[in-house]
This record gives C-alpha cells, structure tokens and sequence, in this order.
C-alpha cells in the first residue's frame, strides 16, 4: 500500500559539523528570504537567534501573567479566607494584613511564575508533540549528539528543489536530503 | 568594518591569565553525549547494586518506622515536655537545607554567568528535590495525626475552618511545597533536550518509547532553543528569590517566637548561609566519588572541585560569623534570659553539641584557604562530611538546646532520642540513595546539552568551533 502512495516531501536538510558553518548558512538562508526554515543543534549557538532573524521570545510575557496571578491569587485567597469567610482573631492581630499574607503569595507567585514559563515555552514551541517527520530521519537522529542540521520545508513559498539544494552546497553542507513527510 | 568583525585570531593571554577550559582535553560533542549516557545504558556495575542493596533496605526501615510511629503515635520519639521539636525538625531544616546547593548551582549561579556550574547543575538538582522529599517527611509525621496533615492546605474541610495565614508555619506549607514543585519544573525542563538525546541513542524499542515520552519531541530546533533558553532564564529569575525565602520563612517559625535562641532577626540570612554551606557539602561528598566511579574527570574537573571548596569556605565563614554575632548580641541585649541561653549553649550539658559545631562549622571549612588542601580529594572528601556533621550539630543546637532549659527551671530537662528517631534518620537515608541512585542509572546526571554548549568547539567565533581568519562572521549588528 504504502509503496504505490505518493510520499510528500517535507523538506531539504543540510548536515553542518562545526557551529561556525551552520551559523554562515543560517545567514545565507534568512538572507535569501525563506520562511519556514528552521535550524537544527545540539545545544543552542550563541548568536544563532540573530542569524536567524528571529525577535525576542515571548516567553516572559506568560511568566509575568503567572506571576500576577500568583500574587493576586494569594492576597485574595488569604484574604477571603482569614477576614471574611470565617474570621478568626488570633493575637489580636488584624483580621488581614498584606505583610502577613505576604509570604504565602509570594510563593505562589513564583510557582505560577514557574508554570507560567514552563507551559509558556512548550506552548509556543507547540509541545509535547510526538511525532515529527524529522524524527524519522536516520541521520537526523545525530542533531542530539554532534551534528548541525539546517532544514528548509516544501512548503515555503521560495522553495525548489535545485536551487534550494544549490543554496545550502555554497554555504557549505557536506550532505543534503530530502526528508519524507 | 573591521571593527564589527570578531577576529578568528584571538591573541593568547599570558599563560597566567589564560582560562582553564571547563571540559578539559578538547573532548569533542561525541565523546560528552557517549561518556555521561554511558552511564544509564550499560549494565549497573558491582558497585551500583553495593550500594543499592543497603540504600534500599535503609528506606525499607523508614517504612516501617513511620508505620509503627502512625500507628502507635509520636510518643515513639523522643520528643518531650520542654523540648517537644527534636530530632523531627532538626531533620526536617538539614535535609531542606541540603536541597538549597542544588538551587544555588542551578539558578543563582546561571544568572551570575558561572559556566562551571553546567557540569555539575543537574546531579545537584537531582540532590535538592530528594533532599526537599526527605524533608517533607518529618512535618508531615510530626503533627502526630498525620491524616489531618490535608488541613494545612486551603482545602474545604467539614468545619469550614481556613488555615491560619498569620503564622509562619503555614507560610512553610506555601515555602517548601513551592520549592519542591519549581525544583522539579526546573528539573525536568534542564532535562528535556537530554531526554531527546537518551531517545535518539536508545538501542531498544522501550527505552526509545520512555524517553521519548519525557522528551516531549524534542528536535533541537533553533525556534525551540530561543523560548527554551528564556523560560531556563526566567525559571533562573524566580528560582533565586524562591531558595533565598524557602529558608528565610523556615528560619521564620524559629525567630517569629518569643524563645531565646529563637527569637532573632540575624535567622533568615544566617539560615540560608547555613543551608548553602551544607550543600555544598553534600555535593562535593556526592560528586568526589562519582566523578573518579564514572571517568568524568574531564567535565568535573579539579577547577570544578576548587571552586565549590571556595563557596563551601565563604559561606562557611558567613556562618562562623553568625555564631560570634549571636553571642555579641546576646550580651550586648542586656537581656538575662539571652545571656544565659548562650551561656548554657557554649557551658551547659549539651556543650557537646556546641563544640560539635563550632569545631565542624567554622574551623574545618577554614582549611580550604589552603590550595594543598582544596586539590586533595580525600581531605576535601572528609571535609565535605564533616560540614554536613557540623550543620546537622546546628540546627540541634538551635533547636533543642533553645528548648530544653527555658525561661523557669520547671521547664528545663534534658532531652534523648529513642531508638526510632535514630532508625528514622536512617531511613531518611535510604530514601534519599535510593532515590539518588536510580537517577544514576536512568537520567543523564550531567546535562548532556548544556555541557556541550561550554565547550570551544560550541562557540562559532572561536577557531575550534570552526571560524576561521578570513571567514570573519560579521556580528549583523544594523
């Protein structure tokens, strides 16, 4: 069945092995205008999100809205909870106070904070996902241990076969693909 | 312009000057990702199963300690009129102090640009969230009906009663549990690209399945790397403030009272002081051992060991100073009852303890100013013990000698601890090597992804990462 199916490609990847040529290729590759392109590393490069052309994540936005909530969540709770559902006097002390409530919120801002950013990253990296054409790859597999891997998908408007694979020859790729979607 | 290029051709410091690489022998990418996954993917040696035999019948004892002290009641332990917090929560404040290391290398350490800290972050990690577990056990257990613990969280419950905000004990339910859950976030999310390389090398169709599974398709994308290396920022940011309050409000269910010996404002600084240097103790005893066991001389190397000796002695030092200015305030107070608190720590019946302290707390980590000392593993080994000796002897200074002799003799006595209080301790052990050591054979114990990121070869303007003179990468600053 599968054989006589037409596979679709997902894109052209290009193996790299020092950090220096994948960052070079990256450049050639933004500069030539392509859009969904991405590159592939074992650790993150240092300079690469600018070779890329990519803009500030947009994690600490969900860690900051986390963290709002934590607070407010703790010095309303407290509050609803000491002073107005079921008021207790102890000590005398009054029936809320932000420097009593303080450390507990504070501690939930930082742990809605954490979660914030946690599922903030996995949200915009559209995590978990458990299967990826790329992660069929055999070769592909060596991204995790010491290869670089710049791969550009069909489905970008500027890609073609030739003068894609021309593309990523002159900056340097040892090895180019087409992976299979 | 010239100016805006980074030349390929840096000019070599003086060899005085010259860094020592953080992963020595030019190990390339390959050899890290082989040497530390190793670990987890050949049989468990001899060794391993030595020491998981005893750890596992260690925790084995803690379960049944904990069921006869459920069972029977908390007049298992030694704990009695004065001294009613013993061995419970002097347990309780060194095992979460231990975990603070952990936090300390992870978080506060990434902020300051410490790059050594890549190395051993991850086994440290692993060390504070079974640290914080070992930990949790003993409030949990102390409050004698052990099924009501769920009333300290805001839980409805059948009286409609809300815990009680104003007290620091409850800020410690917020503290602690917090600390553990952000630990594990931290954990897990330094994990993940590791994970992804355990997934990719796995030769079996489970370990490829289970790893996979934890590594949530990791694919090493750049996209990916950019949000994932400012939530490790941010996660970095919150964990700072959090490990500095875990044991400030710790510190706080002690100083809020009116008890001399507790009732200071030098406790939150001096707790977590404390707390780092007991850390730092646990991780060099833990990693002096495993670095020469796993041949990770070349990722943990003596620069690594010099450096946590160095930490080890300025906190160390923090802490020998704490002592002296308890004292001094002591007296300075005019407060008789202050005055005579200290005087009973350092002259009363338990001046064993007192001795047991000072000795290991503030003259033993003296002996790391000396470079001789600080290269030697063995001393460096025994002294990393005896830090955590000297700081388990602190806080049952604090605690029980502030309790046993109160403001009238008809509160004084002289507190022991029963058979199951030692056995309990014991067990605590086991959990935390038990624990400790299925990490070792399941986990990466040395972030794989990070350590790769600190070598030369990662750096794509230095020669060894593959930049070269006339290449000259152009830093696209417009």
């Amino acid at each position: 069945m599968a054989d006589t199916t037409l596979t679709k490609s997902y894109g052209m990847i290009a193996e790299f092995r020092t950090a220096a040529a994948v960052l070079h290729a990256a450049q050639k590759v933004r500069d030539a205008g392509f859009r969904k392109w991405d590159v592939f590393t074992p650790f993150p490069v240092h300079g690469m999100d600018r070779a890329m052309g990519l803009r500030n994540s947009k994690v600490g936005w969900f860690a900051f809205l986390g963290g709002v909530t934590g607070y407010a969540t703790g010095m309303i709770m407290i509050w609803w909870m000491n002073a107005l559902d079921y008021p207790i006097v102890v000590g005398g002390k009054p029936m809320f106070s932000p420097h009593a409530a303080f450390p507990p919120s504070y501690e939930l801002t930082i742990l809605f904070g954490a979660f914030g950013s946690l599922f903030g990253m996995l949200f915009l990296n559209r995590l978990p996902r458990l299967h990826h054409p790329l992660l069929k790859n055999k070769r592909f597999s060596l991204v995790t241990h010491d290869r670089f891997f710049v791969v550009i998908e069909c489905d970008d408007p500027k890609y073609s076969e030739f003068e894609t694979r021309k593309l990523l020859e002159e900056a340097g790729s040892p090895h180019i693909e087409i992976v299979e979607e | 312009m010239a100016a805006h290029g980074i030349p390929a051709n840096i000019p070599q410091p003086p060899p005085e000057l010259e860094r020592i690489p953080l992963v020595a022998n030019l190990r390339s990418f390959g050899w890290i990702s082989n040497q530390v996954a190793a670990l987890c993917e050949d049989r468990a040696p001899f060794w391993w199963w030595v020491l998981f035999v005893p750890s596992f019948m260690a925790l084995c004892l803690l379960g049944a300690m904990l069921s006869y002290q459920i069972s029977t009641g908390v007049g298992v332990w030694g704990n009695m009129h004065p001294v009613m917090w013993a061995w419970d929560i002097v347990n309780f404040v060194w095992w979460i102090g231990i975990g603070h290391a952990g936090t300390l290398i992870s978080a506060i350490l990434f902020l300051l640009r410490q790059r050594w800290r890549t190395a051993v972050n991850r086994a440290a990690e692993a060390m504070t969230i079974f640290a914080v577990m070992c930990a949790g056990i003993y409030p949990a257990l102390h409050v004698g009906r052990m099924w009501y613990d769920w009333w300290l969280f805001p839980i409805p419950n059948s009286n409609s009663i809300w815990p009680q905000f104003r007290s620091p004990l409850m800020w410690d339910v917020f503290a602690v549990s917090t600390y553990f859950t952000v630990s594990v976030l931290f954990w897990y999310m330094g994990l993940i690209p590791d994970l992804a390389v355990m997934r990719d090398r796995a030769k079996t169709k489970l370990r490829q399945f289970l790893y996979g599974l934890g590594a949530l398709g990791w694919t090493g994308s750049n996209r990916h790397w950019s949000n994932y290396e400012k939530a490790y920022l941010i996660l970095a940011g919150l964990s700072t403030p959090l490990v500095l309050s875990v044991h400030s409000i710790v510190s706080l269910d002690f100083a809020v009272s009116q008890l001399p010996g507790w009732h200071t404002t030098i406790f939150p600084p001096y707790f977590v002081a404390g707390a780092v240097f007991s850390g730092f103790g646990m991780v060099l005893t833990l990693l002096i051992p495993l670095r020469k066991i796993f041949k990770l001389e070349d990722i943990i190397t003596m620069r690594h060991i010099d450096v946590m000796c160095k930490v080890t002695l300025a906190t160390g030092s923090i802490v020998g100073y704490a002592y002296a200015m308890e004292f001094f305030i002591a007296w300075y107070s005019g407060n008789p009852n202050e005055q005579f608190h200290f005087m009973n720590r350092a002259l009363g019946p338990y001046q064993w303890a007192w001795i047991m302290m000072v000795s290991c707390n503030v003259l033993v980590p003296q002996l790391f100013w000396f470079k001789k000392v600080r290269h030697n593993l063995v001393i460096v080994f025994i002294l990393s013990i005896l830090v955590n000796v000297g700081m388990w002897f602190e806080r049952f200074v604090i605690i029980v000698l502030s309790l046993h002799r109160e403001f009238i003799p008809a509160n004084w006595g002289y507190y022991r601890p029963t058979w199951v209080d030692i056995c309990t301790y014991i067990g605590t052990f086991g959990l935390f090597f038990t624990c400790f050591l299925l990490f070792l054979r399941f986990l990466p114990m040395i972030a794989i992804s990070e350590v790769k990121g600190v070598t030369a070869q990662s750096d794509p303007h230095h020669p060894l990462g593959g930049a070269t003179v006339e290449e000259k990468i152009p830093d696209d600053e417009e």
